[in-house]
């Protein structure tokens, strides 16, 4: 079989495809990557398909052989990409022959990045998915995070069109980050004082912040009530536990729950806090859905027109 | 009769693609068979715009493609779709036999539950066995299953420090809910027994032998017939 050999996973690498969809009513979560955008432009640079299984990696620390010929890319946070020893370029396709060692360093900006490779890893689907769950034990080889000796199946490719992202276009892990939240949910639990609370305060990511949710702390927030009857959780939900610090809920997600909810975080939004590590501060704007709509549709129009450079 | 007979549900925002419609208040059969009708109607109605639906006690969560139509247009099919729908009978749901090793040994708060119910391990037994229950929602791990209710007289709280690692296919209680644990994990509820069906595998088609609306009953077995169903006893 011919693929990639990993030598050394790194802190949290997983595969992962775009999420898995339809399986909420069997308990299984979404899964799929923090940042939509950086995973969309791993493919899209290759010229792969949006669904295409890729790696996301956290913090860094990866090392792989590759054991056919193919090309890579690595968008996302700003980890230091190495191939055969000699530093390459981010956000943009590199040729790498069978033999050949692929390093990914530490981050210095933003905290997950996304390896992707010629018509993507070719790893067998599990409830229509291949995105890692650990928490589920589903996707990815094994339901686990990358192991060292683990071999990731690819296909091989040659004399294809690949990419760059020019670096106007790549997105800036450093800037502040104002988060974007509909309110909603159980809204009226929350009195127009702690609302404007929330609103105005600045709140720091916590270190338990992983792929479930991420744990804020500031202000306390004081809902009206403790507790609801438990119903579906959507990605992006702000549920405000009984301590009053805000945790924002994910891909791994579990699919309901009995918190109390402010509202939702945009998912170009949830994008950018999980790109920030513990100590991070930010804030929060409140948005209507059809204000979140227009954005999501800009969003997606700025993708299709946005064209990489051809290499 | 009152508002049960009013099919339309209270529709709320929950996120930018994301609606949640909510049939009643609390814990009752009637709400969750309205959940389910809804499940079946809108998987229908929204079928080209659809990606996820949670459907759980009194609520569902419905996820949409918010790039193919937009939260307004949604609003509307959900609204068309849930009044066209007879407010007829709901479904019964399916009747789901689930056997359950009761004992001390299986299951180990059983002894101190039946002390603080004031009530003999083998009557506890008899009463959580005679109970029909209902799948009113299924989450926290893949394939685990709401069940409600359960007799107020052997309804119990989460135990105060929960465990480290509660064996697969625990039947347990917690409040006036009870399930079967589909796999190793930390829990809290109150242990009574152990129940010899997968209720999550992932090579099996259906991965898990109940859904949301079934009709639970649990049947007695004795610690042989456990083991020759494949139960294991660590």
């Amino acid at each position: 079989m011919s693929g990639f050999k990993v030598l050394q996973p790194g802190l949290l690498t997983l595969i992962q495809d775009a999420g898995r969809i339809g399986q909420h009513r069997i308990g299984l979560t979404t899964g799929g990557p923090l940042d939509s955008n950086a995973f969309a432009w791993a493919n899209r640079l290759l010229g792969n398909d949006a669904n295409a299984t890729a790696l996301e990696i956290s913090i860094g620390g990866l090392v792989m052989e590759a054991q056919c010929d193919t090309y890579i890319v690595l968008t996302g946070a700003a980890m230091p990409l190495k191939i055969n020893g000699t530093e390459q370029e981010g956000w943009c396709a590199h040729k790498v022959q069978a033999g050949d060692r692929i390093d990914v360093g530490f981050s210095s900006a933003g905290a997950r990045a996304y390896l992707a490779i010629s018509g993507g890893f070719t790893v067998a689907k599990s409830f229509t998915s291949t995105a890692t769950v650990t928490r589920e034990g589903i996707g990815g080889l094994s339901g686990e995070k990358l192991q060292q000796g683990d071999i990731l199946p690819a296909e091989p490719a040659t004399d294809q069109q690949v990419y760059r992202l020019p670096e106007a276009f790549r997105p800036d892990y450093t800037a502040a980050v104002s988060l974007r939240v509909i309110t909603g949910y159980q809204q009226d639990a929350f009195s127009d004082v702690q609302k404007r609370l929330f609103f105005s305060s600045e709140y720091k990511v916590t270190d338990r912040a992983d792929r479930m949710g991420y744990r804020l702390e500031g202000p306390q927030i004081t809902p009206s009530i403790d507790g609801i009857l438990s119903e579906g959780i959507c990605h992006g939900a702000i549920q405000v536990p009984a301590d009053g610090q805000p945790i924002v809920l994910l891909n791994d997600r579990q699919t309901i729950g009995g918190y109390p909810k402010i509202g939702s975080m945009i998912a170009m939004d949830t994008a950018r806090l999980t790109q920030l590590l513990p100590g991070s501060a930010v804030s929060f704007e409140e948005i209507s859905i059809d204000a979140a709509h227009n954005l999501r549709c800009l969003e997606q129009a700025r993708f299709a027109r946005t064209e990489p450079e051809a290499l | 009769m009152s508002q049960t007979d009013n099919q339309t549900p209270r529709v709320e925002i929950a996120g930018e693609n994301a609606l949640i419609l909510y049939f009643g208040e609390k814990t009752d059969p009637a709400v969750s068979a309205k959940v389910q009708q809804a499940v079946d109607a809108l998987e229908t109605a929204l079928a080209d715009v659809l990606i996820d639906m949670v459907p759980s006690y009194a609520s569902l969560l419905v996820i949409f493609n918010p790039l193919a139509c937009d939260h307004l247009e949604v609003r509307r099919r959900i609204r068309t779709a849930l009044s066209d729908q007879a407010a007829g009978e709901a479904s019964e749901g399916r009747l789901v036999s689930l056997p359950a090793y009761y004992s001390t040994e299986s299951g180990p708060d059983l002894e101190d539950l039946a002390t603080r119910a004031n009530l003999s391990v083998e009557e506890v037994i008899k009463i959580h066995s005679e109970m029909e229950y209902r799948v009113y929602a299924i989450g926290f791990a893949p394939g685990f299953a709401y069940l409600g209710e359960v007799d107020e007289r052997i309804a119990a709280p989460r135990l105060s420090t929960p465990r480290q690692k509660v064996p697969r296919g625990a039947v347990a209680i917690a409040d006036r809910q009870t399930a079967v644990y589909p796999a190793v994990s930390p829990g809290g509820w109150n242990l009574i027994g152990l129940c010899p069906t997968r209720m999550f595998n992932p090579e099996a088609t259906p991965s898990m032998p109940v859904q949301v609306g079934d009709r639970i009953r649990f049947e007695p077995i004795e610690r042989d017939e456990f083991l020759s169903l494949g139960g294991e006893l660590s």
